[in-house]
Formats: C-alpha cells, structure tokens, sequence
C-alpha cells in the first residue's frame, strides 16, 4: 500500500474518531437533558423530553443525516458538513442514552431520596450530592453500549461524503480494487476502536464502581470466555 | 425559503414501493436473526472450547463493526468469490447476521434464567440433552425474552435506509432517484423520514399490544 493510501486512512480515522467524540460529548448533554426533564415535576419539559425520545428513536440515523445535510439548506441556511454529523449522531444516541439517564436515576433506592430530604438537602444539592453520584455508577455500562452504536453509525456519513474511515476505504478500493482487503481491513479496524473504547469505558466503571465500594461485573472479553453473560445491567 | 410541501405530498405514492421493500427486508432479516442468532446462542453453550470462543468473538466482532461496512463487504466481496445473489437478499443476510449477534445475546439471559433445578429434573427424569433443550429450557427460555426480541424488529427496520447503499430500491433509495430527476431532494427525502417515523411509531405501539398479551410488561 502506498504512502498515499496511509494518509488517506489517517485522515478518516480522524474524521471518524472526532465524529465519536464529539458526537459522544454532545450525545451526553442531549441525554442528561432529556432524561432529567423527563423525571421533573415540569409538565411542559416532561412532554417535550418524551416527543424527543420518541421522535429521534423511531427516526433512522441516516435519513436524519440527510435532512440536515439536504433538506436544511432548502430553507435556506446550511451547516459544517462535519457539524451536521456530529448533531445528526448525537440527537439520535442522545435519544437513546436518555432513557438511560432517567433509568439509572430511577434505580437509586427510594431510601437515598428520603434520607437527603431528612437531612435537609435541597432538591439541587439532593440530586448533584446524593442521588447523581450514585445513578451514574449504573449508567456507565450502557453507555459503553451506546458510545459503541454511536462508533458504528459514524460509518453512515460515508453515505453524504464525509471522509471518515469508511469513505477512505471505499477511496482506496476504487483506486486499487483490493475489495476484500480494504473490506476486511476497515471491519478489523472498527472492531480494535471499539475494542479500545470498551477497555476506556471497563476503565471508568472499574474506577466509579470502586469509589462507591462496588464489584464490576465481567465485560465483553468475559462475555466471550464464560459461557454465562453478565448479570442484567441496572437498565 | 424554497421547500414545497406539494412536492413532498407528491413523492410519496413512489416511496410506498421503497416501504414495501423495507417492510420485507425487515421481516425477512429478522428471521434470519431470529434463527440464527438461537443457533449462535446454542453454539455459545457449547462442550467443546473450539466452537464456544470462536463463536463468542464472532459475536463481539459483528456487535461492534458498522453495519453498513458489513454490508459493502457482502456486496462486494461474494460476488468475487462466485456468489451471485440480488442486492435485496444481500442485504437481508447483513441485516440479519448483524442482529442474530444481538437476539443471540436475549437468548442467553433467557436461557440462563432457567431456573438450576430444570436442569437437574431433566437429568433425574433420563431424558436426552436434546430433549432437555427442545421440551424443558427452550419452551421456558424464549416466552421470557420475546418483549427484549420484538425491540429489534423496529431498530432493523431503522436500519434498513443502508440498503440504499447496496442499490436496493428502498425509501432513501427512491427519495435520491426521486431528487436526481428533479434536483430537488429536500422534499422526497422529507416524506421518507416522516414514513419511517409513522411506520416506527405503529410499529413500538403493536410492540407494546404483543409485550402486554405475553403479560411481561417492562418499564
């Protein structure tokens, strides 16, 4: 493979790894937002966090990429091609992750909430000092999933060329025709990324689980070794 | 402002056919993953070592490699090694070898939530491994997960837009073959997304009718 090709490759992954950080980033502030309003006392946030799940997960990540990269230009202003990606993965994941917000929320024991009101907590200081530290504990493992799904659909921007990983792929297939190889070689580095995400994320639920005094359950590596799963996970 | 809602109202007759193309590609995927992903489920609670971690990182590589990269490698790479086969059916393989590695997994949980003592009166009532699994486990196992495998009709039929990469002619496909005719693709491809969202929304409510009548209601 020449030099050419390399950076071709370098570029994407670029692309791909800042479409998933970003997309990540901005997935986190969409799902903290719309998982917390839909647990508020607000009747009006609680129905506009509920048409958000409901819409941007019953939407398909693609079609929503295309109409932020077609449809909005039609009404006359356009976004940053990489922009777009960005807030077309991250309204869909956040969709996703927010129920995971308001899942984890929910499963922090009742007692906990009694205990900071008897305590004479705020419902500010209740929920930053009591109850979040605990709930984000039981968010890390799914978000890990999600941060995963989130990688994997970075692929879709291919489609509205954006030259992420994949487009670099299909760049050097076109040149050369090595089908198989660039295929197989694009698959195999997905699944490295995400197998380094899984690891980062292992990471931060090993160090959040052990400050609240916890066990970790086995991940992915020990879900191929054992042959039982892991226990269901908080959500 | 220059969107036309005449025009997205007009594109929708053609869109149809790309729904019914979605529509069997979404049924006939989730069969294969239905089935498929019992055999991987099985296979991953196999004896031998050989079968269970090969299959188990078989698993974990489809779960975390892009879909729509798996479909570019069906569809580019079996034609060079002699398999001919339309682009639908094609895409009907990826999408359901993709989520096979997902219901493999509801599977498991189901199986695993056997109850021990099963096993145990299987073994004390003499009946074969394979009666065990198809009279005793699999009749327990699967009413169980049913709720957690109807969630996956409604994501592939999320999913099926990718197929527009491979030439299949669903929504998104005819939306672009709509816009490339008309240079106008912000309306045709309005109208597939709001299908897609309609067709996603009956489809979590008829999810909800089946969870209720199996009596496992969740969250």
């Amino acid at each position: 493979m020449s030099s050419g090709f390399v950076g071709y490759l370098w570029d994407g992954l670029l692309i791909t790894l800042q479409l998933t950080v970003y997309g990540a980033a901005l997935g986190l502030v969409f799902a903290f937002a719309a998982g917390l309003a839909r647990l508020s006392g607000n009747k009006v946030l609680r129905g506009i966090a509920f048409l958000y799940t409901e819409i941007f997960r019953g939407f398909p990540a693609l079609i929503l990429l295309f109409w932020l990269i077609f449809v909005i230009p039609a009404f006359g202003f356009q976004f940053d091609p990489l922009f777009a990606g960005t807030l077309a993965l991250a309204l869909n994941i956040g969709a996703y992750a927010a129920e995971v917000v308001r899942g984890a929320v929910q499963s922090v024991p009742k007692g906990q909430t009694e205990a900071a009101i008897a305590l004479n907590f705020t419902p500010a200081q209740r929920m930053r000092k009591v109850i979040l530290p605990q709930a984000i504990v039981a968010m890390i493992p799914p978000f890990s999933n999600n941060l995963i799904e989130l990688l994997k659909a970075t692929a879709l921007v291919s489609i509205v060329y954006l030259s992420d990983l994949t487009f670099a792929g299909q760049l050097i297939r076109a040149s050369t025709g090595e089908t198989t190889t660039v295929f197989l070689g694009l698959l195999v580095g997905y699944g490295v990324i995400a197998l380094i995400f899984t690891a980062l994320m292992r990471w931060l639920e090993r160090i959040a689980a052990r400050k609240l005094g916890r066990q970790v359950p086995p991940g992915a590596i020990g879900r191929i070794f054992n042959r039982r799963s892991a226990e269901p996970q908080g959500v | 402002m220059d969107f036309q809602w005449n025009l997205v109202w007009d594109s929708v007759p053609t869109l149809l056919d790309g729904l019914v193309t979605a529509l069997i590609a979404t049924v006939l995927g989730y069969a294969v993953a239905l089935v498929l992903g019992l055999v991987f489920a099985l296979l991953r609670r196999s004896d031998s070592a050989w079968i269970r971690w090969p299959i188990g990182v078989l698993i974990e590589f489809i779960r975390s490699t892009p879909l729509l990269v798996q479909l570019f490698f069906l569809f580019y790479v079996l034609p060079l090694i002699g398999v001919s086969a339309p682009a639908l059916l094609t895409g009907v393989v990826g999408l359901g070898l993709h989520y096979a590695t997902y219901t493999s997994e509801v599977y498991r949980s189901g199986i695993d939530n056997v109850p021990a003592g099963q096993w145990e009166a299987s073994t004390a009532l003499n009946l074969s491994t394979r009666r065990t699994w198809t009279s005793v486990i699999l009749p327990q196992a699967i009413p169980r997960v049913i709720p957690a495998l109807g969630n996956y009709v409604i994501a592939m039929f999320k999913d099926t837009p990718l197929l527009a990469a491979i030439t299949v002619l669903e929504m998104l496909g005819l939306a672009r073959s709509i816009g490339a005719d008309t240079f106008r693709y912000a309306e045709p491809i309005t109208a597939a997304g709001l299908l897609y969202l309609i067709v996603a929304l009956v489809m979590a409510w008829g999810a909800r009718v089946v969870e209720r009548k199996f009596g496992t209601v969740r969250g």
